[in-house]
């Protein structure tokens, strides 16, 4: 089959392939029939994210037809229509069982790594490097999908492919942003980034009972994107002071949730993009955390930051003292995608939320590279490309 | 005892599950030595050469002599210091590794119980057979194919549910013993498995340095292996991507 394949930083190839077979009993596997280019990816492909092999077949957002499924799966079959969360959980262990799905025991191939780096190891992730269990990606015509019961949802009739391939990785993470934000009456929502998963979580803030929400980007047509699709007000960081904006727009008490929807390539103006990038060029430290540090800066005292964007080592000048005194609390973590998927294709099917805006450019797996490069540099007012293998 | 307590490995004695010093673990660079050379080395090298740094190399450089000496019997070492590993006292290594399972405790047992479910998960089992209520025999795999060992055990202590305890008997290729115990974690968090193998290298002075050098691969089979058991009980396979596609084919 035809795959899109790492090899190397920001070196993407097509190429051919062996076909997925079935490797354990809870096995399924899947012809993909959209899989979506996500931020996060980007992250690999700059080489801040470790232990990718050379071949890796990358993509983690993804839906299709399963057209094989392993003798140890129950209630999937042939010819269902599914789309399927990006993290591996195996519903067996003590994280599974309470709805905890992206910290589980079991699905992480190589759990030394991580628990060398961490302490300890969360779940494996399609498409995602080795330390996060080295599984093919869905970058690919057809992709093995493990603990299969557990990870794949089918599809309600009446949802498009266009909106359904969101819920399997922009969706629930931006939703999880919200829900771990405990937005309360009145709540001011502020979200950082306002690519597929900002866009999302400004949607789910509303959903969830924000009275208003905040974007902040640099790049007009996406801001355009969240003031018409999101109903959030907008700001450009590169043409106005954020605090002090934030401060005004809220009547001086700050906003009450802060939402990271950028992660550890963050950019920012002036020195301090230019001492975070030094840094991060020589590994001083692995991230560039100037949304975080803004976050915690901006949020009202008695605030909660919420951050769905990915870290993957060290930051440096973390505003400790800012946070403490603010008496802040903070909520992170990969997304539960098994815990929100149910619901929120619910929600798609029931009108609620539209995603299907976010898909900019449907192209074929053959120009993986391009849409990578242009994803990549946000050209043509890309949001998310969409390959159709 | 069987609800967990975090003091428990201070208190826990298993002195009694030490294998036996056997004849065959005092004779001099004898088959025992050289096997245990052999799989020593053999890990060593590969583990030394998976790592990117000095401490890989040196594991690197003694797996290789090890590896020489497992094949040919002579020790280098030995040889120059004048050593006679036969009149040394030889020293039992011991691991000890837990994990909690989220299972109720009976039905952990009750798989270890069954011998022959033992190399589903342990990796370097290649198969046990139960040859009577307590007695069994063992084929252990050695890595890189170089061939199995084989020895009879016996349990040799018995709590349902709780604990179960095995050893070796004299005249085994490698003297070892294990014991694994369950006891439930608090507020249904499933049992925690406690696990201790232990087995005596070759006799001397060379051999306690083996032992030191293979402790931490030794440590890393026992994690991994319970960690494979813990995977069979809570999902019923055990994570893999051996055989999937990529671009490296």
């Amino acid at each position: 089959m035809k795959a899109l394949c790492w090899n190397g930083i920001n070196e993407l190839n097509v190429e051919r392939v062996p076909d997925p077979s079935i490797l354990n009993p809870g096995d399924a596997i899947v012809r993909v029939t959209m899989s979506s280019v996500c931020g996060s990816d980007l992250h690999l492909l700059d080489g801040y994210v470790p232990t990718m092999k050379e071949g890796d077949i990358i993509g983690h957002e993804f839906m299709g037809e399963v057209v094989e499924i392993g003798p140890g799966v129950k209630k999937l079959k042939k010819g269902d229509r599914v789309v399927v969360g990006s993290v591996l959980g195996c519903g067996g262990c003590e994280f599974c069982q309470t709805d905890q799905w992206s910290l589980c025991d079991n699905s992480n191939t190589n759990p030394e790594i991580l628990e060398k780096a961490y302490g300890h190891a969360g779940a494996g992730i399609f498409g995602y490097s080795h330390a996060f269990g080295g599984y093919a990606g869905s970058h690919a015509e057809y992709i093995r999908v493990p603990y299969a019961d557990h990870g794949s949802f089918k599809v309600p009739e009446g949802v498009k492919d266009e909106a359904a391939v969101f819920t399997s990785d922009a969706f629930p993470t931006g939703f999880m942003a919200a829900d771990m934000c405990g937005i309360e009456r009145g709540d001011t929502v502020v979200v950082w980034g306002a690519g597929g998963v900002g866009q999302m979580a400004m949607q789910s803030a509303y959903l969830l009972g924000a009275e208003r929400v905040i974007a902040i980007d640099r790049f007009d047509d996406r801001l355009e994107k969240a003031r018409v699709h999101a109903k959030a007000e907008v700001l450009n960081y590169e043409k106005v002071d954020v605090l002090e904006a934030l401060k005004e727009m809220t009547g001086g008490r700050g906003p009450d949730r802060c939402i990271d929807a950028v992660g550890m390539e963050a950019h920012t103006t002036g020195v301090e993009q230019v001492y975070d990038r030094a840094k991060q060029a020589v590994r001083m430290q692995t991230g560039r955390p100037a949304v975080l540090r803004q976050a915690i800066m901006a949020c009202r005292k008695g605030g909660t930051v919420s951050i769905v964007g990915v870290y993957g080592g060290l930051i440096d000048k973390f505003p400790m003292g800012a946070a403490m005194n603010k008496a802040l609390t903070f909520k992170m973590g990969q997304m539960y995608a098994q815990k929100y998927i149910p619901q929120l294709l619910d929600r798609v099917a029931a009108g609620e939320v539209d995603p299907s805006y976010m898909l900019t450019h449907k192209w074929s797996l053959d120009q993986g590279p391009e849409g990578y490069k242009m994803f990549k540099k946000k050209t043509d007012n890309c949001m998310r490309v969409v390959f159709t293998p | 005892m069987d609800t967990y307590n975090s003091t428990f490995s201070e208190q826990f004695d298993t002195a009694h599950i030490s294998p036996p010093i056997t004849g065959s673990s005092q004779i001099n660079v004898g088959n025992t030595e050289r096997i245990i050379s052999a799989v020593g080395g053999a890990l060593l090298t590969y583990y030394g050469l998976r790592k990117p740094n000095t401490l890989g190399l040196a594991m690197a450089a003694v797996g290789g002599s090890l590896l020489f000496r497992g094949a040919t019997g002579y020790c280098p070492v030995s040889g120059a210091i004048g050593l006679n590993t036969a009149e040394n006292e030889s020293i039992a290594i011991e691991i000890t590794r837990s994990l909690t399972i989220l299972k109720p405790r009976n039905e952990l047992y009750q798989y270890w119980r069954q011998l022959e479910n033992l190399p589903n998960f342990m990796q370097h089992l290649q198969d046990v057979r139960q040859m009577g209520p307590k007695h069994s025999h063992w084929i252990a795999r050695m890595p890189k194919g170089i061939g199995t060992v084989e020895w009879d055990a016996d349990i040799i202590q018995e709590e349902k549910n709780t604990l179960l305890a095995w050893r070796s008997l004299p005249g085994s290729d490698i003297d070892n013993a294990g014991e694994v115990r369950f006891m439930d974690a608090p507020a249904n968090r499933g049992t925690v498995v406690q696990a201790t193998i232990s087995y005596r290298p070759p006799a001397g002075a060379v051999g306690g340095g083996v032992a030191k050098l293979l402790n931490p691969v030794f440590k890393q089979i026992v994690k991994e292996d319970l960690r494979r058991f813990k995977r069979l009980m809570e999902t019923g396979e055990i994570s893999t991507i051996e055989g999937q596609p990529s671009g490296r084919a």
